[in-house]
């Protein structure tokens, strides 16, 4: 076995990454321009990363699979993002962010890298609100803050409901800042295919032209993955339907090994499933929970409208089950709660698979236009979709895939096993363990993007001033073009009965059931069956029609949905392996007697890392040990 | 409820498109617009034809890519919606609906209803933006923003790019998308600064990508998903004149 070096700096915590950033190697402004980065993804981490590399003065080379890049999908998250500025003096610092988010991912989380998440979070809010993200102030002008779930404080920067948008929308002007100065070449409508390794180290990627369909060979010194999560592999997902798990996987095909890939976060407030065409699942922020209540019926199988349940035939069920934190309590926590209910035959809605999330009480103190001005276009899109006014009646909510902690194993320096590939936000596993606290992604996103990334990836840079631009015209890129076309001539060739949509439907549903928010090892092993007879029939009966040299958005999909089986695939193994509850990872096998997760620290306080090991091996687990200093580890509890 | 549906087809930016008529039955009211277009192509492809090429991502009203122009509106009839929240409720059984891409001389048609919109990312990129290096920023409550004027910036911010104003109007002006962001940082203490050269970049991109003048109809602010208000143009024309005639006064 390998062993697994996260590169943590000596030191004591809290003077880690001072520390790096004094020693660390440095590039001259006039060696810069010589240096070439590819930066594939253009999202929070993606955007303020390319601004602030461009700043910098490298070449850098963006990619995305979207027209522009103000529509990745950060512009989606709702809520806000937390920084530790203790404005709201209610005791907030830097220690304090970090502590709730090792205890909120459940000890599954690296100490080094979640402090220094927590440190830079100060610097990311001040370079956003320069940037001009217009968050929304106080009458004295200056900014207010908002409570999430899991802590105590408020410590949550928002736009309204459209904090991603906003947030986003900073980092792309500064990335269309450099464009315009010509440090930043912008590709987009390009999907990344596969990752071109020279003498082992990351030097280019294949992407595909996905308006003519040409495939395109690119060269830097250094690459970055800001490609997201892998969400969308459950089909129905609060994630936009494009997004995919391809370049990180193609990366991991070339050696990155990936890290907790069954941690993947159910958010619990989504708009349930209403029917059987449904294409997306909208997420109802989190934000909701600081004035909506969440109840089902004490009676089983009552199906009187919200509203004539009269109060004391009412189950607050997370009020009763966690005082502490009540409504707020963090995600998995809410998201299990919600599904304990439903599954003992509470639920409401016609299929019984929702709960209510009321805002009577909040509106008869705070008033109609008080909840308005806090949440109006949340509650305006909920009734576009389900045509039901919330200001009269009780939402329903109900949990859907929604975030994924694991993703590919980076060391302190955001690399990857692979030299110089590097993983920024969501694509990568580092900072939120086994469970994601509410708006701590577009903080860590940003941090990674702006204060973060640029520092490490000079560091890495350094030594390679000489090494000359690289050709494309080699051996390696050469083989990585071919093997990518021979996969999508394949893909068109197979010319079955059946759609790549409604695959990828199925196979959604199976990972839903068997390794969703609650696992077990007979019905791991049974997904897993099923995921290999299912992906057989995909390469024996899928239709993907039109041809390689053309816009062709279901040859797009089929390629995103060849990748999912294999994701699927390994994320049943990790959560096979890892036989312990912890966060949103739920093993029925571990829990206590009141059904809360069970984790087993002597067994699996680690980090689990998989090498791919060829298409019919199974994959090689590593383990980074994870060594708690400076907090202590308990059993998480918000009663 | 069965459907007839008119939509452009066409292959690539150089082909010359067409009109195709197809129908759709069993279509649930509860089904949003897109959803329903899925479904066509699920039966286009099952039948060995071509689907219909669409962009869309979010589908939440967020991301900007939906545009699609329904029955003669941007995003179809409803009042500050986005194709992917348009639902099959909003039309009648047996009813005949007219799908086009986004008509403007500054976003031709790449295939059946994508357009390149590739002119927006350009009008950004000549000014787009308060120029500040990572790094350079000072504590956020060092700089005070007036509420009032914190709530109208986001207002403007609010912008999703999808372009349905272009396509509303019938000079084919991006004059709504410019303002918007313009007044967001005009109405920012820290984005007053460059606000004079801002407006005067931002313009003359927009001029030079042939989007045509603002003649006052409105349509676009009646089409904005996302209610964007013509108020904005109005603020823009006044700091182009000011930053035109020299004078430093702004709004």
């Amino acid at each position: 076995m390998t062993k697994l070096d996260a590169k943590i700096p000596e030191g004591p915590l809290a003077e880690k990454w001072s520390k790096y950033k004094a020693s660390m190697n440095l590039v001259n402004p006039a060696n810069k321009k010589k240096l070439d980065i590819i930066l594939v993804g253009t999202g929070l981490a993606g955007s303020a990363a390319a601004a602030s590399l461009g700043e910098l003065g490298y070449n850098v080379k963006v990619f995305c699979f979207q027209d522009t890049p103000r529509r990745a999908h950060s512009v989606a998250a709702q809520g806000g993002i937390n920084a530790a500025k203790n404005y709201k003096n209610d005791g907030d610092s830097t220690y304090r962010l970090f502590y709730d988010m090792i205890k909120g991912g459940d000890y599954r989380a690296r100490e080094a890298n979640v402090y220094r998440a927590a440190e830079v979070s100060n610097e990311t809010i001040d370079q956003l609100t320069a940037q001009g993200v217009p968050f929304a102030r106080d009458y004295g002008g200056t900014l207010d803050n908002r409570s999430f779930g899991g802590v105590q404080v408020s410590r949550t920067f928002y736009a309204k409901g459209q904090t991603g948008q906003q947030c986003l929308l900073g980092a792309y002007s500064g990335l269309c800042r450099q464009i315009n100065k010509g440090t930043v070449k912008m590709y987009s409508r390009r999907e990344m295919l596969d990752l071109v390794l020279v003498d082992g180290k990351a030097r280019g990627i294949i992407a595909r032209n996905l308006v003519t369909g040409e495939i395109e060979r690119h060269s830097a010194h250094a690459v970055i993955l800001a490609t997201g999560g892998y969400g969308t592999v459950y089909y129905l997902s609060t994630l936009a339907v494009n997004s995919n798990g391809s370049a990180a996987w193609a990366a991991y095909k070339k050696g990155a090994f990936w890290g907790n890939p069954s941690f993947i976060q159910i958010h619990p407030s989504s708009v349930p499933v209403l029917n059987d065409y449904q294409s997306k699942l909208t997420l109802m922020s989190e934000s909701l929970r600081n004035d909506g209540r969440v109840w089902v019926p004490k009676k089983k199988g009552d199906k009187r409208p919200a509203n004539d349940i009269p109060e004391e035939e009412r189950d607050y069920y997370l009020e009763r089950r966690y005082p502490a934190y009540g409504n707020l309590v963090p995600r998995d926590v809410g998201s299990r709660a919600a599904k304990e209910r439903c599954d003992a035959g509470y639920g409401v809605g016609d299929t019984g698979l929702s709960v209510n999330l009321d805002f009577k009480d909040a509106i008869a103190k705070q008033g109609e236009k008080a909840i308005e001005n806090k949440y109006g276009n949340l509650f305006e899109m909920y009734e576009k979709i389900t045509g039901i006014n919330p200001y009269k009646e009780p939402m329903r909510i109900y949990p859907a895939g929604h975030y994924t902690m694991g993703g590919l194993w980076v060391d302190y320096n955001l690399m990857t096993t692979i030299p110089g590939l590097f993983a920024i936000g969501e694509a990568n596993f580092s900072d939120h363990g086994a469970n994601r606290l509410g708006a701590s992604s577009l903080m860590q996103c940003s941090g990674d993007g702006y204060f973060i990334i640029p520092n490490t990836i000079t560091n890495y840079l350094a030594d390679q001033i000489r090494i000359p631009r690289f050709d494309t015209n080699t051996e390696d890129f050469e083989k990585a073009e071919k093997a990518a076309k021979e996969r999508i001539d394949k893909l068109l060739s197979v010319n079955g009965k059946q759609t790549v949509k409604s695959f990828h439907k199925r196979l959604g549903l199976i990972l839903w059931d068997y390794c969703g928010m609650a696992r077990n090892e007979e019905g791991l092993k049974k997904g897993m069956k099923l995921i290999d007879e299912l992906e057989k029939e995909f390469w024996n009966d899928v239709k993907v029609p039109g041809i390689a040299d053309e816009l062709n958005q279901e040859l797009e999909k089929a390629v995103r949905v060849a990748d999912f089986f294999e994701i699927g695939k390994l994320m049943i193994i990790d959560a096979l392996n890892r036989n312990e509850s912890c966060g949103a990872h739920f093993r029925e096998e571990s829990q206590t007697e009141g059904g809360e997760a069970k984790r087993n620290d002597e067994k699996y306080s680690y980090v689990a890392a998989w090498e791919y090991k060829g298409s019919d091996q199974k994959p090689e687990l590593h383990k980074e040990d994870l060594k708690y200093k400076y907090v202590e580890v308990k059993v998480r509890d918000y009663k | 409820m069965n459907i007839k549906l008119k939509i452009w087809r066409q292959e690539n930016p150089k082909a010359k498109g067409k009109f195709m008529d197809y129908s759709l039955e069993d279509v649930s009211p509860e089904m949003s617009f897109l959803e329903m277009l899925d479904a066509l192509n699920t039966k286009l492809i099952i039948n060995g034809d071509n689907p219909v090429a669409y962009e869309h991502d979010c589908r939440e009203g967020i991301c900007g890519c939906c545009s699609l122009y329904i029955n003669g509106h941007p995003h179809g009839k409803g009042e500050r919606t986005t194709t992917c929240e348009l639902h099959m409720r909003s039309f009648t059984d047996g009813e005949t609906i007219v799908v086009e891409p986004w008509r403007a001389k500054a976003f031709p048609v790449i295939k059946d209803l994508i357009v390149d919109r590739n002119a927006f990312d350009k009008i950004m990129a000549a000014g787009g933006f308060i120029s500040v290096n990572t790094g350079s920023a000072q504590d956020s409550n060092a700089i005070l923003v007036n509420k009032e004027h914190a709530d109208e910036a986001f207002d403007s911010a609010s912008c999703i790019g999808c372009g349905a104003c272009v396509a509303a109007c019938k000079n084919a002006s991006a004059m709504l998308f410019v303002s918007a962001k313009i007044s967001q940082f005009a109405l920012l203490e820290q984005g007053k600064i460059e606000g004079m050269q801002r407006v005067q970049k931002m313009v003359s991109k927009m001029d030079e990508l042939g989007f045509g003048n603002c003649t006052n109809t409105y349509a676009c602010e009646a089409e904005c998903p996302k209610g964007i208000k013509v108020t904005n143009i109005a603020r823009m024309n006044r700091q182009f004149i000011a930053a035109k005639v020299g004078s430093q006064k702004q709004d």
